[in-house]
């Protein structure tokens, strides 16, 4: 044994290697969300000189709010990408249920608030069963299904409202409430999300459904080996995400004054946006809530600041992009750095 | 030849007895097959076909608590087919499976690992994603009061499982940073949380390096002593034969013979799985030797490699071995412009050169057959024709455009010289066999008409017989007078082919041998980084 010994040191060498790297690749999996408080500071530091009313409470609370209903379906959108899959529909989703809601309480005032949330929430989840079903029993790519649901649940928007605005005035003050209480000086729509935000996170983390979830994105063929059905897991995350886009609708129905079939028109490119700027990785296994949230945030604080410092809001989308470029890019030299010095340390 | 492999064998009992840690005592006593009663799978009378293909012909196979049973076969021969049936993947078309004298159905994954069968693959399927411990428990991690998953639990577990197993990583690495070989530790893991009765490897020391093999071997001799079954399928037979008790061999779908494998030669095994007298394994042909074509002096990378310099000439085969991780793979990369050396010189036909990608190396006539063909030397779903001529393609083009009866003349012409068995080159490479595909691989770099042809493991995961065809065709390309650099992982394929050896360890090269002074031991001395054979 004692002519091995050149070669077992250099062996236990390696495998202490091998146990850093873990440590390593866990540090890297935080560096996207640190990397993002520290965007947030930079930008909230430089607005902050240059108009000291950004960081006023009022504007603040402002950015949440704006924030809050991105955040959520951002939440919901997360579920699909951990997947493997995405959910194009949201934004038309999100329309379908605001408009859906209001016209239900303007024609049957009569049916109280709760039911028209409850409802609100099922449109929500059946627009999301019927993503999941295209996608796991059709078998068509999740991109092209909800392509085609996109297209879909808006035409449904413009055969059910027409051209048609719906007003505040017509729908009860109670449901505006939704949007507009402010229970401890907190609009409610933050608390909304706050709590969406938290319940997932708790659920992707520490449930095993969670982490089926991840489990599914990370290796389908070996979550089939272990005797996961990818195809309900899929069917699942689907639904729940539907679920947060009918709850997004509900809060978009209370909380703008008048609504018509365009609503939210566009948003699920900046709720796309949010979830990779979070670090959510496109191609499923990996991300988190709390990275997405911060996605959605990052970005609502941009536009916030373009207001603040009366830049054109022209400008917000061309930032948009950049920011999520420099985030993906600046994550993928760091990722590929390291591993390069971790096979340098593991040859040596 | 037949005294390479036969030396081969007492050299992997030598590697047993030199290297081998005090734990792994390669003849321990146990129970013999015989005198343990309840046999604790059998599989009887099982056929399987797929379309017109009978993969599996009635065979039978039993497999007892505390037996290490190898399972040999060249590709086709029916073994794949049985692991996937008693993994649950596929459903045998007649017969039975008794688990435990039990008739048992295995519809899924899931119910063979109930029966307590735990399948290794040759690439573990694990989440990249997760960490060590989520995947040896997903789908059944323990859970707390509120259902919520019990992660201190599962850690302390998943240490547990991993202590006895002498492992370099924890319960929370994560599994994408981990070497193939600590993966199967990983999945070795997770039987044994499991608990399974049964543990079935599917060539798993493909591509584990000597050391890793041992520590693998070490861990499924203690399995067995615990009374575990082992089913093990592999390629190496100096393996089988150093770590099997009873040997299973298969061919064309049926069973040959099942024998103790002390009652097997290696010679007797080999013409069991070929069904036929076995010639020459490695057929060297003598090539004319000429001047030097490629150079290479003082090669740096840094970090991976050291000092590299050699010299191959026409016609000549130079044999490159090391264990994995020397680095051998790592100086072909650059050789052929992937990677840039930090420092050092590489000259052709005397003239230096500077290879700053594939396509300056290719264009200057050097030619990389990868090691992973399926991810870097082929495009699996197109036809064998475009496979074929993707390096040339510009020369088959004009104005772009590609001139696709020429490319399918040379295709055909190359299909036939190397005899790859396919419909036509219009079929889809990923329908061939493993074997055929390496030669499709081949003729897309001769398609170029290269001068120096770099070889990584031109023969692995392919079958004995289509083995000795690569061989015999790499003999041949030495005599029309291609340089041919050859990097193996197998003793007697470099023994057999190579020219000379050039011996490489921990990225320096160890040893340079013609073939007359070549020999298992001195290749192993170098390889293994000691400096000279001892007395």
């Amino acid at each position: 044994m004692t002519t091995l010994q050149p070669s077992a040191q250099s062996r236990s060498a390696r495998l202490a290697a091998v146990a850093g790297s873990g440590q390593f690749l866990r540090l890297l999996a935080r560096i996207r969300e640190a990397g993002l408080l520290i965007a947030l500071a930079a930008i909230v530091v430089i607005v902050t000189v240059q108009a000291p009313r950004f960081l006023q409470i009022s504007n603040l609370r402002q950015i949440l709010l704006s924030v809050s209903i991105l955040a959520i379906v951002a939440v919901g959108q997360t579920l699909v990408v951990l997947t493997r899959n995405v959910d194009l529909s949201v934004a038309s989703s999100v329309g379908l249920v605001a408009y859906v809601v209001r016209d239900l309480l303007r024609d049957h005032p009569d049916i109280g608030i709760p039911a028209a949330i409850a409802a609100g929430l099922l449109i929500g989840a059946l627009l999301g069963a019927i993503n999941g079903a295209l996608v796991t029993i059709g078998g068509v790519p999740a991109i092209v299904a909800t392509l085609g649901t996109l297209y879909v649940y808006r035409g449904v928007v413009f055969a059910i409202g027409g051209g048609e605005l719906i007003t505040a005035s017509e729908v009860p003050q109670g449901f505006r409430d939704i949007a507009l209480s402010r229970p401890w000086g907190i609009p409610t729509p933050i608390i909304v999300a706050a709590a969406v935000a938290l319940v997932f996170a708790y659920l992707l983390r520490s449930t095993r459904f969670g982490r089926e979830l991840y489990a599914v994105g990370s290796s389908p063929e070996a979550a089939r080996l272990v005797g996961l059905s990818v195809g309900r897991r899929v069917f699942t995350a689907f639904v729940l995400c539907g679920l947060l886009c009918g709850l997004a609708g509900v809060l978009w129905g209370a909380r703008f004054g008048s609504i018509d079939a365009r609503a939210a028109t566009g948003i699920e490119l900046q709720v796309i946006a949010a979830v990779v700027l979070g670090g959510v990785n496109i191609f499923g296994g990996s991300g988190t809530v709390l990275g997405a949230v911060l996605g959605a945030i990052l970005l609502g604080t941009i536009q916030n600041a373009l207001i603040i410092l009366r830049l054109n809001q022209f400008w917000l989308q061309a930032i948009s992009g950049a920011a999520i470029l420099l985030a993906v890019t600046a994550d993928a030299l760091i990722t590929r750095r390291v591993r390069r010095s971790l096979v340098v340390r593991l040859r040596r | 030849m037949r005294v390479a492999f036969v030396f081969g064998w007492q050299m992997s009992r030598k590697i047993e007895g030199t290297m081998s840690s005090p734990v792994i005592s390669g003849a321990t006593a146990h129970p013999s097959p015989a005198s343990s009663p309840a046999p604790a799978a059998e599989v009887i009378g099982v056929a399987k076909s797929f379309g017109a293909v009978q993969a599996l012909r009635a065979v039978d196979l039993t497999l007892y608590p505390g037996e290490t049973h190898a399972l040999l076969g060249e590709n086709g021969a029916g073994k794949s087919t049985l692991v996937k049936i008693l993994a649950g993947i596929h459903l045998p078309d007649e017969g039975e499976i008794r688990i435990s004298g039990q008739a048992v159905t295995l519809r899924s994954p899931l119910e063979a690992r109930a029966h307590g069968i735990a399948v290794i693959h040759q690439h573990p399927t694990l989440f990249p994603d997760l960490d060590v411990a989520e995947n040896i428990f997903m789908g059944r991690q323990p859970r707390g009061r509120f259902g919520q998953i019990d992660w201190s639990a599962m850690r302390a577990e998943v240490d547990r499982l991993l202590a006895p197993l002498g492992v370099g990583f924890d319960s929370s690495t994560p599994v994408q940073g981990l070497a193939i070989a600590d993966q199967q530790l990983v999945e070795i893991a997770k039987a044994l949380s499991l608990d399974a009765r049964i543990l079935i490897m599917d060539e798993p020391t493909a591509s584990l390096s000597a050391r890793e093999v041992e520590r693998l071997f070490a861990i499924v001799r203690r399995l067995r002593d615990h009374g575990v079954a082992i089913l093990f399928v592999s390629h190496r037979l100096e393996e089988v034969f150093a770590l099997a008790d009873r040997i299973t061999i298969f061919r064309d779908g049926a069973r040959v013979i099942t024998a103790p494998a002390s009652d097997l030669t290696l010679e007797a095994t080999i013409q069991h799985m070929v069904g036929r007298q076995l010639q020459t394994l490695f057929p060297k042909e003598p090539a004319e030797i000429g001047d030097v074509v490629l150079r290479v002096e003082q090669l740096t990378r840094a970090g991976v490699f050291h000092d590299v310099s050699f010299e191959l000439r026409r016609g000549e085969i130079l044999g490159l071995f090391g264990l994995i991780g020397a680095g051998r793979t790592e100086v072909a990369r650059v050789l052929f412009g992937v990677d840039r050396a930090d420092s050092g010189t590489i000259h052709l036909d005397g003239k230096q050169v500077s290879l700053t990608s594939p396509a300056v190396a290719l264009q200057l006539g050097i030619g990389y057959v990868p090691e992973d063909r399926h991810r870097q030397g082929l495009l699996l779903p197109f036809p064998i024709a475009s496979n074929v001529t993707l390096p040339i393609l510009p020369r088959l083009s004009r104005l772009g455009i590609v001139n696709r009866p020429k490319e399918r003349d040379l295709a055909a012409e190359f299909a036939r010289r190397l005899q790859v068995k396919a419909a036509g080159v219009e079929q889809a490479v990923a329908a061939l066999s493993g074997g055929n595909q390496q030669k499709v691989v081949l003729a897309k770099w001769l398609a170029a008409n290269p001068r120096v042809l770099i070889l990584d493991e031109p023969t692995r995961g392919i079958d004995i017989g289509t083995k000795a065809e690569v061989h015999h065709l790499i003999s041949r390309l030495a005599v029309q007078g291609l340089a041919i650099l050859l990097i193996s992982s197998e003793l007697p394929e470099i023994l057999g082919m190579a020219d000379r050896v050039l011996v490489m360890h921990e990225g320096r090269i160890t040893g340079i041998f013609d073939r007359d002074e070549a020999d298992q031991e001195r290749i192993m001395y170098a390889a293994t980084g000691q400096a000279r054979i001892p007395a």
